[in-house]
């Protein structure tokens, strides 16, 4: 299948940041046309090895070769052109340029200095022929989706004579139609012999593509493997380790039943709801005491259904009611007055105030819905902000650090702070357990059931369909924008089920009749 | 899902928004100048519209140094402190009893080097534009004071010359040698902007400076490059304000950053980066040229109206701007 | 030993070190260079010498980048100060050389609340603009600083307005216990401000609008509004600050009134060690900014040197101060010694994260 010698090898990296030891001893080698997966959990070190290889960071220890040379990249210019290429999670092309140049700058064919423009479009057009993309070349990259921008910044890696080219995380955007054809590209590319380092969390992406796993831990190697012989238990365990069983616990917790649940009036009752562009009508209601999962692809409109319900976006039709009585949530801070809490999915642009310290981002909500005249008096705020860092086991304890200086999690669980601490009646968490470590991930499982138990109504949205199953009363699903089945969560629905709805979108069945 | 289907905006639709403010600057131009035919009868003379250029080519040379900077989405405040400088250097140095030549050459490369340096701080730092070209500005304003208190006259024969020359035709109409500098140095950025890899990357800063980043682009270099250009543009505008001026004064220029990013925004660029043409910047300069030139026709109106309209327009062009959405971030 | 080397490195990561250590330094060479500095004489029950001199002329700047310091803290940035302080300097003067009694102390009360309503406009306007409209800061204030100035030519109609008014002068000249009346307007609109943000939560609450607009707005805060109130109170505080500028010379002039003072009033934001991304702010670093920056003029004047050459040591002050606040200044000192910080980090933030 491959050559016996690797194009690019890594031997023994080592690269700290102050606190934080991302890498250590690591080793990893490429061979000429294969699909290699890079796999680990958020803060295995992925992100790092990549940046170490196509010298966005030095190392601190180690050595990288390249064709059996020894190379140090000086950044991606540098590495591009010595035939390493990467392409991002985050679509890094400027959005006010046009298709061609994005694939060209940097490397535009030139005369005499002066580019040219028709050749610039010209190789452009069939650039994009190979990918089957037929989009005008002179438009600029911000007019077209996200996808077709993955697609344009894919071109522009491949144009250089890559002989090695890094996929860092390119799928997340994708829906599968255009998954496939990504592979095949992928599949084109290994077959002209280019090396192909792919990192992705969909397991069976992995399984569809890669001809050899990498697994990752805590910034050290747990194993290389050709993944013919890796089965997928195998890999979840390696890459998340004994922890595995803390998440097997929750699933001992008695789930109640959801008929008890929906007596009486729902707090949120939400009827042929929608915004163009955004989530077609939909209607749903939410029980006091209840979890209602929400799963779908990403891009299947999850995050746009908890946005309206929070009254981040306004809704174009449509009616709501809160605890029986109709009223309008056209802002947050009505929806906020109406007790409805949301944690965004992004945590960093729309979550926490990087700046400010722990204690503050937790006062943050109640405090604005006190209005700025009526301070929390500095007792109360202790009382709460200690209750929480308890509650919640927050890390480090000490709520005058700057939010930013903790880890996802734990920013995780301040937000999550932020939203208990005004007592709401339905908290929306929107793919709470992304990008965090197992632990803090378990906990947060667990702080919903408690939540729920509570009294508290839930509507919780990721991405894992086994988190979804676990934790949720009643399971809404979500395809191209549209709310096709709600399932209620008995023995009979499991993640087989799930995704057959989410695949067909046919079978609707409506569990709150 | 085909790739096709995710093409949403139509093509014939796209292409003209981002003309739309270059296309509004030229419309404004001629309706004011309509008026000033109108309204007063000398205005139809050429001869008008060669005075804008004379009178204001020092300030389009130096607005188009400034495009460049805000093509990148920075800012420089420093370029009138600069033109100062550069016209007060000549005229000592002159003074003093160097030769013409020697002079051009030293005072073309005080402001490229300021400008450097500044771009420097900038890239290496970290430091906003703003406060670092601040900074440039009192050091450039001070220099002049430094220098000399008062103004010096320039009395060198090649300056005088080219104060004097008037190239024109028969009819005796006629322009200086600075509308042609100013020209030819409009036309190099133009076609720098448009066909160079520099001005290529000056406007991928612009659109996303993390993205060119990591698409490779020698982010730095082309910071550092854009404060040295506008550094260059302003020391040749000095030049040409001392052959307007026959002087180097050290409180000349004062406040001409305001008038220059005005011309800048009303000629269509965006001033988060990104987007604006060098042509652009040539029409707002004479927009700029042609209120003031009808308020000096209008013997009625006070010299602060110039300021109020110019004000007025560019809000009327901010105002433009977001209207047809030209943001990118 | 290594406890007072702890104590040293505490004491140099605090933020307002360095802005104290500059002032401090300032003041030595001034006496150094004129031992009479630092002297205080009492003539006619009042306190007279430099040192009060220096508080009494940065008056108005302190009362600029008081309401710069919250505008720099939402995350915008506000150029019209200067005109503003010109606007409302010629209201003031032109009402009250109309006036028939010039003394008139309730005649001047109006003059000024005209002022302020005038300022309450033009702030409403740049607020309306950024808040509303969604302008950039920088060139939604920008509009007003280039067209305030024609109007402020405009009221004063291009002349020099003089007045001679005893209550008007007093805002620039009087004094108060021996101290001059400016000393403690600026103080009393300091500790208004200081009251105003931290002993409610408003303080918080711009800062947080300035650290994350939008998750702010998720939060259920009224982003729109607290950035609207920012540039109206930013209006304000110019306007005062144009009283005092047009009080001490007894006349308006709507060319010269407030120049420069935007860019005076940003600087000492920043040397305070308010960010100007927006964010945490610091109003006790903002008035040690104003001082440092008045400390210097004063020195330049006292050295015979001409005020223009001033801003040549107003641009070395400037690049010293802000290079050594750089975070990537500092990173690429302190990367020669061993654990050092990454390039984001700041010293002030690796302190911070020992706990954990």
């Amino acid at each position: 299948m491959t050559d016996s010698r690797p194009v690019l090898t890594m031997t023994g990296i080592s690269k700290s940041f102050p606190g934080v030891r991302a890498l250590h001893n690591v080793d990893f080698r490429l061979f000429p046309g294969e699909v290699h997966a890079l796999m680990g959990e958020n803060g295995a070190g992925k992100s790092t090895l990549i940046k170490v290889l196509t010298g966005v960071y030095g190392i601190d220890d180690g050595i990288i070769t390249l064709g059996g040379e020894q190379v140090a990249f000086s950044g991606p210019m540098q590495a591009a052109a010595a035939g390493v290429s990467t392409v991002y999670q985050e679509v890094n092309l400027c959005p006010n340029l046009s298709v061609a140049e994005n694939i060209f700058i940097g490397r535009e064919p030139r005369r005499f200095g002066a580019v040219r423009w028709g050749e610039v479009r010209r190789r452009a057009r069939q650039l994009l022929a190979r990918l089957d993309l037929d989009i005008d070349v002179t438009a600029p990259v911000a007019s077209y989706s996200l996808a077709v921008q993955q697609m344009i910044a894919i071109a522009r890696a491949i144009d250089v004579q890559a002989r090695v080219l890094i996929l860092d995380e390119p799928t997340s955007s994708l829906d599968a139609g255009e998954v496939e054809q990504l592979f095949r590209i992928m599949r084109q590319l290994r077959d002209e012999g280019i090396a192909i380092l792919f990192v992705t969390h969909f397991l069976d992406q992995v399984y569809g593509i890669a001809d050899r796993i990498t697994v990752l831990r805590n910034g050290t190697l747990v194993g290389e493997h050709p993944t013919a012989e890796l089965p997928q238990l195998a890999l979840v365990e390696k890459m998340i380790g004994k922890e595995l069983d803390v998440l097997e616990r929750i699933e001992e917790h008695p789930r109640r039943e959801l008929a008890a649940l929906e007596g009486g009036t729902p707090f949120v009752e939400v009827s042929d709801l929608s915004r163009k562009g955004a989530v077609a009508p939909f209607s749903l209601t939410i029980h006091a005491g209840e979890v209602v999962g929400l799963a779908g692809l990403l891009g299947s409109g999850r995050t746009e259904v908890a946005r309206l319900l929070f009254g981040a976006d306004r809704a174009d039709r449509g009616q709501v009611a809160v605890g029986g009585k109709p009223t309008g949530l056209r802002t947050p801070v009505q929806a906020i007055d109406r007790g409805i809490g949301f944690c965004s999915e992004n945590r960093r642009a729309e979550g926490i105030i990087a700046d400010l310290s722990v204690r503050e981002n937790m006062i943050l909500a109640m405090q604005a819905a006190r209005g700025w005249l009526r301070p929390i008096p500095r007792r109360r705020q202790d009382e709460l902000v200690d209750k929480y860092i308890k509650a919640l086991s927050i890390r480090p304890a000490n709520p005058d650090v700057p939010v930013r200086n903790l880890s996802g999690g734990n920013q995780q669980k301040v937000l999550l702070a932020r939203w208990l601490i005004t007592e709401p009646r339905l908290l929306i968490l929107d793919e709470p357990t992304r990008g965090i470590d197992i632990g803090a991930k378990a906990e947060i499982q667990k702080l919903v059931v408690q939540l729920s138990d509570g009294g508290m109504a839930v509507l919780f949205i990721s991405a894992e369909l086994e988190e979804v199953l676990r934790l949720s009363h009643k399971i809404a699903v979500m395809r191209d924008r549209e709310l096709v089945a709600q399932l209620t969560n008995d023995d009979a629905v499991d993640a087989d089920r799930v995704m057959q709805t989410i695949a067909s979108g046919s079978q609707r069945e409506e569990a709150n009749q | 899902m085909t790739m096709n289907s995710l093409t949403t905006v139509p093509t014939w639709a796209r292409l003209p928004r981002r003309h739309v403010p270059v296309l509004a600057t030229l419309a404004l131009l001629l309706v004011m100048y309509g008026i000033g035919v109108s309204q007063y009868r000398a205005f139809s003379n050429i001869q008008v519209i060669f005075n804008v250029f004379i009178d204001n080519g020092f300030l389009l040379v130096v607005a188009v140094g400034m495009t460049f900077v805000i093509l990148t989405g920075g800012i420089d405040l420093s370029v009138g402190s600069v033109v100062a400088m550069t016209a007060m250097v000549s005229a000592w140095l002159l003074q003093s009893g160097l030769p013409a030549l020697l002079v051009l050459v030293i005072a073309l490369l005080i402001g490229p080097t300021l400008g450097f340096l500044m771009g420097c701080a900038i890239h290496f730092f970290e430091i906003q534009p703003f406060i670092v070209t601040l900074a440039g500005m009192f050091f450039a304003r001070g220099m002049c004071t430094f220098i000399s208190g008062a103004s010096i006259p320039i009395t060198d024969g090649f300056w005088t010359t080219m104060s004097q020359y008037r190239i024109g035709d028969p009819r005796g109409n006629f322009v200086s040698v600075s509308v042609l500098v100013a020209f030819a140095v409009a036309a190099v950025a133009a076609y720098v902007l448009a066909y160079t890899r520099l001005g290529r990357n000056v406007y991928a800063i612009g659109g996303n400076p993390q993205s060119a980043l990591l698409m490779g682009l020698p982010v730095g270099r082309t910071r550092i490059a854009v404060y040295t250009i506008s550094g260059l543009c302003s020391a040749i505008g000095g030049i040409l304000l001392s052959f307007y001026t026959l002087s180097g004064a050290p409180l000349i220029a004062v406040g001409m950053e305001l008038d220059v990013i005005a011309a800048v925004v009303i000629g269509g660029t965006v001033l988060t980066g990104g987007s604006g043409y060098v042509f652009g910047t040539v029409l707002g300069v004479l927009v700029l040229g042609v209120i003031q030139t009808l308020i000096t026709f209008d013997g009625s109106l006070n010299s602060w109206w110039t300021k109020i309209v110019i004000g007025g327009l560019l809000f009327a062009f901010i105002l433009l701007q977001r209207l047809i959405g030209i943001r990118y971030k | 030993m290594s406890d007072a080397k702890n104590r040293f490195q505490a004491m140099v990561g605090h933020r307002l070190f360095w802005p104290v250590a500059v002032l401090v330094v300032m003041l030595a060479a001034n006496t150094l260079y004129r031992p009479g500095f630092l002297t205080i004489e009492v003539k006619d029950g009042h306190l007279y010498g430099t040192p009060i001199d220096i508080l009494r002329l940065s008056a108005p700047l302190i009362l600029v980048a008081l309401g710069m310091t919250l505008v720099i803290s939402t995350g915008g940035i506000d150029l019209s100060v200067g005109s503003v302080c010109a606007i409302s300097g010629a209201i003031a003067c032109l009402y009250i050389s109309k006036a028939p009694d010039q003394n008139a102390l309730g005649m001047v009360l109006t003059a000024l609340a005209m002022a302020i309503g005038a300022a309450l406009v033009l702030g409403a306007w740049n607020g309306i603009l950024v808040s509303v409209i969604g302008i950039q800061p920088i060139i939604a204030t920008l509009i007003l600083m280039v067209a305030g100035r024609g109007l402020a030519q405009l009221i004063t109609e291009g002349q020099i307005i003089t007045i001679n008014s005893g209550p008007y002068r007093a805002i620039g000249l009087g004094h108060f216990l021996t101290l001059p009346l400016a000393i403690f307007i600026a103080l009393a609109a300091a500790l208004l401000v200081a009251a105003f943000t931290r002993r409610t939560a408003l303080g918080m609450i711009i800062e947080s609008v300035g650290g994350n607009r939008e998750a702010s707005r998720l939060a259920g805060i009224r982003s729109g509004r607290v950035v609207f109130l920012v540039y109206v109170v930013s209006a304000v505080c110019a306007a005062i600050a144009g009283f005092m500028m047009t009080a001490n010379v007894s006349s308006a002039d709507g060319n010269s009134a407030g120049l420069w003072v935007e860019l005076d009033a940003i600087l000492a934001v920043v040397i305070g060690g308010t960010s100007l991304a927006g964010g945490r702010f610091f109003l006790s670093g903002t008035i040690l900014g104003a001082l440092i920056i008045q400390t210097l003029t004063t020195t330049v004047y006292a050295m015979n040197i001409s005020p223009q050459t001033a801003l040549l040591f107003k641009a070395v002050v400037v690049i010293v101060v802000c290079l050594v606040q750089a975070p990537a200044f500092r990173a690429r000192f302190s990367r020669r010694r061993p654990g050092a910080a990454p390039p984001e980090a700041s010293p002030q933030r690796q302190k911070e994260q020992v706990p954990a």
